[in-house]
């Protein structure tokens, strides 16, 4: 029994040493790589250096702006903003999906005014929004809420129908209130359709406010990114477009997190 | 009581196809006339009345200078997502198959990703100028990611007993990839690019914003920047309708796919 057991153990040991090899090394490999070969072409002029600087002074650019006031003020505008839409979008969607989800005739009445008006680029509002609401962050906002409004809302309506008939049933026989359906039968089947709706959300209300602080110049990343370029500062350009990377990965990181947290209270609290 | 028989039969319409069309159309009947009743009134020069918007879309519109522009945003916007399909689906199966490229690249992917597509504009700009090119590079550049990953993410899943029994009839190599690969996997393609089309639409008029003479997103940032209240609604109009049409006509061409590609949904 041993004998059968034992040679397997270093090849485990192995496949463990390769598999961190292939998820760590290999993939870090790439990178610099990738950074070498761009270092490398714009050093020699292959790629003209004035419109790509070197990677080593993008670096550079980035260390500056941690020194800079501007930074941590861009930072600040562009992630409250997104924040409130992210909340704003995803609250005012699921309440909407529920009323939608539980009152089958009005969502029959609605769903053609809804799926006019879904499609609706939300940046064709910007000259609308610029006039009415104004070039601060309260336009931003709106952009961010009604583009994502829609990718939270339709799943919602999905999520409450797909509510088990059995478990409906069983809610009528017990006697509960409107409240506690929705509750603890309604909230929890729309869970699936929501973690989807949610992420689809993270990515569209940044890059609204980001397209927003771009197109009306109010404060925030897309603002510096924009002065960076006429102001003949590739270096801090490319900067920032790394930093709006990063931050659209931390965020993702970050609703991952709380959606992690939120499943599992959900399945305590369902067993 | 007989308010009670009347919801419970209003709930059964609703759940007919007969029914559900009756009531959306009376839906969208009376949305117009809210819009064209509130509206007809308003002396607030930024929200005119819908009669008016409808006039000025039609003066517009048809004139040899409107259709031009609507002509020019469609070719940038197709020439884009055109781009973005076809790379986004080759990269996507050559990530999807081979594991260790994957590896590689995941990371490098997930933080190109994650740039908001329109914090490029300023990077396309530099490149290409105030051109064509530089709309069909942003549309592509931002388009390619939902499909590229949603492309990926069926071809690694691919069903084991498909492509076991293609390596036993030895279909390998193009074969496999064109009948085996490709119709297992456009389901996830076609997802992919019904996450990318709204998208496509964002950056089109974006980047329409930004400097370039032509096309919708153009139109209505130069209406405002003049005051031209009407035409800048009519754009919006405009391009409502063209966003309307787009996913509707993309929703067609969907269903058309799906059956080629798995003709049991037939049955279902």
């Amino acid at each position: 029994m041993t004998a059968v057991v034992a040679p397997t153990a270093p090849k485990r040991r192995h496949g463990a040493a390769a598999t961190v090899g292939r998820r760590f090394i290999l993939p870090a490999a790439f990178i610099v790589f990738l950074i070498g070969l761009q270092e490398l072409l714009t050093r020699t002029d292959v790629l003209p250096s004035n419109y790509f600087p070197p990677a080593s002074k993008i670096f550079m650019a980035f260390i500056d702006e941690f020194s800079s006031p501007a930074l941590p003020d861009a930072l600040f505008g562009t992630l409250t903003t997104w924040i409130q839409a992210l909340v704003i979008s995803v609250v005012l969607g699921t309440a909407v999906g529920i009323l939608l989800g539980l009152i089958v005739p009005l969502e029959a009445f609605l769903r053609p005014t809804i799926e006019f008006l879904r499609p609706v680029p939300s940046v064709a509002l910007i000259p609308l929004v610029v006039l009415t609401i104004g070039t601060g962050s309260d336009s931003a906002l709106f952009l961010a809420v009604f583009a994502a409004f829609w990718q939270v809302l339709i799943p919602a309506i999905i999520g409450v129908r797909s509510a088990h008939p059995v478990a409906l049933e069983t809610a009528r026989s017990y006697n509960f209130t409107l409240w506690q359906r929705i509750r603890y039968i309604q909230l929890p089947s729309m869970m699936p359709y929501l973690v989807t709706s949610i992420r689809l959300a993270t990515s569209t209300t940044l890059i609204l406010i980001v397209t927003a602080e771009i197109i009306i110049q109010m404060p925030g990343l897309g603002y510096e990114i924009t002065m960076s370029r006429s102001a003949g500062n590739p270096a801090r350009m490319y900067a920032y477009i790394a930093l709006s990377g990063i931050a659209g990965i931390v965020l993702n990181g970050l609703v991952r997190q709380v959606e992690a947290r939120v499943a599992s209270i959900h399945g305590s609290g369902g067993k | 009581m007989s308010t009670l028989t009347a919801t419970a039969k209003l709930n059964a319409a609703a759940k007919t196809r007969k029914g559900r069309l009756i009531l959306g159309t009376l839906g969208a009947a009376t949305a117009v006339a809210a819009w064209f009743l509130i509206s007809r009134e308003s002396d607030n020069p930024y929200f005119p009345s819908l009669e008016v918007i409808l006039e000025r879309a039609w003066e517009y519109w048809t004139t040899p200078e409107g259709v031009n522009n609507i002509l020019a945003s469609l070719r940038t916007l197709s020439g884009g997502l055109f781009l973005a399909i076809i790379l986004g689906v080759v990269i996507g199966l050559i990530i999807g198959q081979l594991a260790i490229v994957e590896q590689a690249v995941s990371p490098t992917l997930e933080f190109a990703r994650a740039i908001p597509a329109t914090a490029l504009i300023p990077f396309a700009l530099m490149l290409f100028g105030v051109s064509d090119q530089m709309k069909i590079f942003l549309i592509a550049l931002g388009c390619i990611w939902p499909i590229l990953l949603s492309t990926a993410d069926g071809a690694r899943g691919i069903d084991k007993t498909l492509s076991a029994s293609a390596r036993a009839f030895q279909i390998t190599g193009w074969k496999f990839q064109t009948y085996v690969m490709l119709p297992a996997v456009l389901p996830r393609i076609l997802v992919g690019i019904r996450i990318a089309i709204p998208l496509s639409l964002i950056l089109m008029v974006t980047s329409e914003m930004v400097g370039v003479q032509q096309g919708l997103g153009f139109v209505i940032t130069q209406a405002q920047a003049t005051f031209q209240i009407l035409t800048m609604w009519s754009g919006i109009l405009i391009l409502g309708v063209l966003g309307f049409l787009l996913t509707f006509i993309y929703s067609l061409i969907e269903r058309r796919l799906l059956r080629w590609a798995d003709p049991r949904r037939d049955r279902e």
